[in-house]
């Protein structure tokens, strides 16, 4: 139950006008009207809130002015810190990163028989795969195709993907649902065996695969559980802090920081896999996230200092909805499958104002329009919201769908007294998913030689904007790529010396570039604490 | 003014906003976690805690991420529970009673206190999931399971030993793998993409000019 007289009176407005609602199908928006919109009212388009690079690859080129900082910061550590002749650890595929990503990639390495370690900033499935609700994309129907699956996800990324890794996602996918499947990952299936799917945002087949809305929880908790029962080491509260090259110019290890005592360790492999995922906890231009505690961009960083290029860094996505009320749940993911499953998004006056399964880009923008200058938000604590009518849900898939489909999302809200297979939610624009990361060729490696990324820190999969179930897709996809070709790689590869001298040379970078900076990266963690009057130091 | 509430972290007063999760209160505390906090919202079970409310004698269990402050409440996080996980060959197993016998033969010690229920911060009947597990009921024990994030406060209640989360996750792999329906549609697709008879329509699609796939884009047909 709503309190506020405010959001009371709208929410009579949404139940009332529900009836007609529920019957409309709002028309999709033009190309040109959603350039018009994202260019008006998508945070990407807000040029004060980027930077333009003065170091690195990516030199000339603009970035959210948080990356920036973290970016151009030195090193947390200086060479002279770390004896690189006593590795504390040592592996053939060192996997920086314990998400679904990571975990792809160690199982299929150790399934290709190299000796592989895991190290994870906090736990194994400490990662936002665990927080991924919606599904998974793949065209296993009749009625679609990779082709078409193709053609969604390059449109709905405004044509920017790199197509050969594209096709590799699409391609892939089925094979990908029968791995989870065979790991014994429970798709929501119809008695004959039938996949159950749903649209997504941006999707023209109905090829959304579920596991209820713990999609991701229940492809994160197998892929751990398998990594355990192939008993592949797994270091964790360990972040890797700098990557270190051989005197080649190859990626040969990392060091490593255990999270709680501070203490540094040496870890050498012979091909390294980054697996570091997401940077919602930067909070980008103020955003609340919808983002795992520890999404902090860690694997840029990293990379960037060692030379590898990034792609498309200046575009993040802000998930249309995250919940905007009550305060305790403020930006926390509210699932696209609940659009799937039909729910609208109607504004404070009780009228659906859009239809609910563009882009994500363009329904954030769009809610972002109605909250500003349209005046059609609901006032909140935190500012403005819209309305995701929920009840329509049992209205046109009767009642027990939301317990049955989405009940995440029942919980959730039911924890603060509301019933959504009653009442509508608030939702505004969350941070979701970052876009770009860095750039690899189809092998999954990065400039960087024997430098291999999956998962959320890779950019150009995707290109400008990503569609939902495409993620869970992609760590999946490339996880296991990365893992079997940093295998096979680590047979034919003999590091010559280890060395931490990128670091000076990057230092040197910053210093020819006028950068004067007392940050240092990576971030690792965010900090909510709040110090009034601490000793210092 | 934001109204306070006293909590108690660890037996020590804050005095905290009464908005607050617990998580957010030991954050306004002053406390930098690293330890207990995952996905803050629900999903990941990292910050498994225990409360009582003063006055009350009943010890309660929650996650700190998605859980409020009370007055008067006193907390006591619980980071991690050394869970019994133990370790098998998915491709090797088979699901008969026979391997949870094998596996985790405690369950079957079960005293039936329904403590594991009680205490579960997902409301889930943990006690009937593992009733069903005893009985080789896997499918019935991965429903009832579903819902769990593995925050050990089940086992943390138990007299008898047992890791229900991790007979739980045996289940629903078993149910995943061998019980549920086989998808044919999938093979099916996989042996298609598999022969290359997608190849042909992907290249051309990839090798058309920029304004052609434009144009398909924006005119596709939408499934309804």
């Amino acid at each position: 139950m709503y309190q506020d007289p405010i959001m009371c009176q709208s929410a009579e407005k949404v139940a009332a006008a529900r009836a007609e609602n529920v019957k409309l199908d709002p028309r999709r928006m033009t190309a040109e009207e959603k350039d018009q919109l994202l260019k008006t009212y998508h945070p990407d388009y807000r040029e004060e809130k980027f930077e333009v690079l003065k170091a690195g690859p990516n030199r000339g080129e603009k970035v959210p002015t948080e990356l920036a900082r973290l970016l151009q910061a030195h090193s947390r550590i200086t060479a002279d810190q770390i004896d690189l002749t006593k590795p504390d650890y040592t592996c053939d595929v060192l996997v920086i990163g314990g998400g679904g990503a990571g975990t792809s990639a160690a199982i299929e390495a150790h399934a290709a028989g190299a000796k592989v370690m895991v190290v994870t900033k906090l736990r194994m499935g400490d990662a936002n795969t665990m927080m991924a609700e919606g599904g998974i994309q793949a065209a296993d129907k009749p009625n679609d195709s990779p082709a078409q699956h193709f053609l969604d996800a390059y449109g709905g990324g405004h044509f920017a993907a790199q197509k050969d890794l594209l096709c590799k996602l699409v391609s892939d996918a089925p094979e990908a649902i029968r791995w989870l499947s065979d790991l014994g990952v429970e798709f929501d299936k119809a008695p004959d065996g039938t996949m159950i799917t749903t649209h997504g945002g941006g999707t023209s087949r109905k090829r959304m695969h579920a596991a209820k809305d713990y999609s991701g929880a229940e492809i994160m908790r197998t892929l751990r559980d398998e990594v355990l029962n192939r008993q592949i080491p797994v270091v964790d509260f360990t972040a890797a802090i700098e990557l270190v090259l051989d005197e080649n110019g190859r990626c040969c290890g990392a060091v490593l920081l255990n999270m709680e005592t501070k203490e540094l360790k040496l870890a050498l492999a012979k091909t390294v896999i980054l697996a570091t995922g997401g940077a919602g906890r930067l909070h980008y231009q103020g955003f609340p996230t919808s983002n795992h505690y520890g999404a902090t961009a860690d694997g840029l960083v990293l990379a960037y200092r060692a030379g590898a290029k990034l792609l498309y860094p200046d575009t993040l996505q802000y998930h249309p909805t995250g919940a905007a009320f009550p305060a305790q749940i403020f930006g926390a993911l509210v699932t696209e499958k609940v659009r799937s499953l039909g729910a609208m998004l109607i504004n404070a006056k009780g009228e659906a104002f859009m239809n609910p399964l563009e882009t994500r880009d363009v329904s954030a923008a769009s809610i972002i329009r109605e909250c500003s200058d349209r005046g059609n938000g609901v006032k909140t604590p935190a500012g403005y919201a819209v309305w995701l009518d929920t009840p329509m849900i049992e209205i046109k898939n009767g009642e027990g769908t939301i317990a049955k489909r989405i009940p995440a999302m029942l919980r959730m809200f039911g924890k603060y007294g509301i019933d959504i297979r009653k009442e509508p939610i608030l939702v505004y624009p969350t941070l979701h998913y970052q876009n770009g990361g860095i750039k690899i060729t189809v092998d999954g490696q990065s400039q960087v030689e024997n430098l291999f990324v999956a998962g959320e820190a890779v950019g150009g999969i995707h290109g400008r904007n990503r569609l939902m179930g495409n993620s869970l897709l992609d760590i999946i996809v490339f996880g296991r790529n990365a893992g079997r070709n940093a295998a096979a790689k680590s047979r034919s590869v003999t590091p010559a010396a280890p060395t931490l001298a990128h670091i000076a040379a990057f230092d040197k970078s910053l210093a020819d570039a006028g950068i004067e900076t007392d940050a240092v990266s990576p971030q690792l963690l965010p900090d909510y604490a709040r110090r009034e009057n601490v000793l210092k130091g | 003014m934001e109204q306070m509430v006293n909590v108690f972290l660890f037996g020590k007063r804050y005095q905290v906003p009464a908005s607050a999760t617990i998580m957010e209160a030991m954050e306004y505390a002053g406390y930098q976690l690293v330890r207990g906090c995952g996905c803050r919202n629900g999903f990941c079970g990292a910050c498994a805690t225990i409360y009582r409310i003063a006055g009350d004698r009943e010890l309660h269990a929650c996650l700190a991420c998605s859980t409020q402050v009370q007055d008067n409440m006193y907390v006591a996080t619980l980071p991690f529970f050394p869970l019994v996980k133990e370790v098998y060959d998915i491709e090797k197993v088979k699901p008969t009673e026979q391997i949870m016998m094998q596996l985790y033969p405690e369950i079957y010690s079960c005293v039936g206190c329904n403590a594991c229920t009680k205490v579960c911060p997902q409301s889930l009947n943990v006690m009937q999931y593992i009733a069903y597990a005893q009985r080789g009921e896997y499918e019935k024990c991965a429903e009832e399971s579903f819902d769990c994030v593995m925050c050990g406060i089940c086992s943390s209640r138990c007299p008898a030993g047992i890791s229900h989360p991790q007979v739980a996750m045996l289940a629903r792999r078993l149910n995943g793998k061998y019980l549920a329906p086989h998808c044919d549609h999938l093979d099916q697709r996989i042996a298609e993409i598999e022969r290359g008879d997608y190849v042909p329509l992907i290249e051309a699609l990839m090798d058309k000019p920029l304004e052609e796939i434009q144009a398909l884009y924006n005119n596709r047909e939408i499934e309804k």
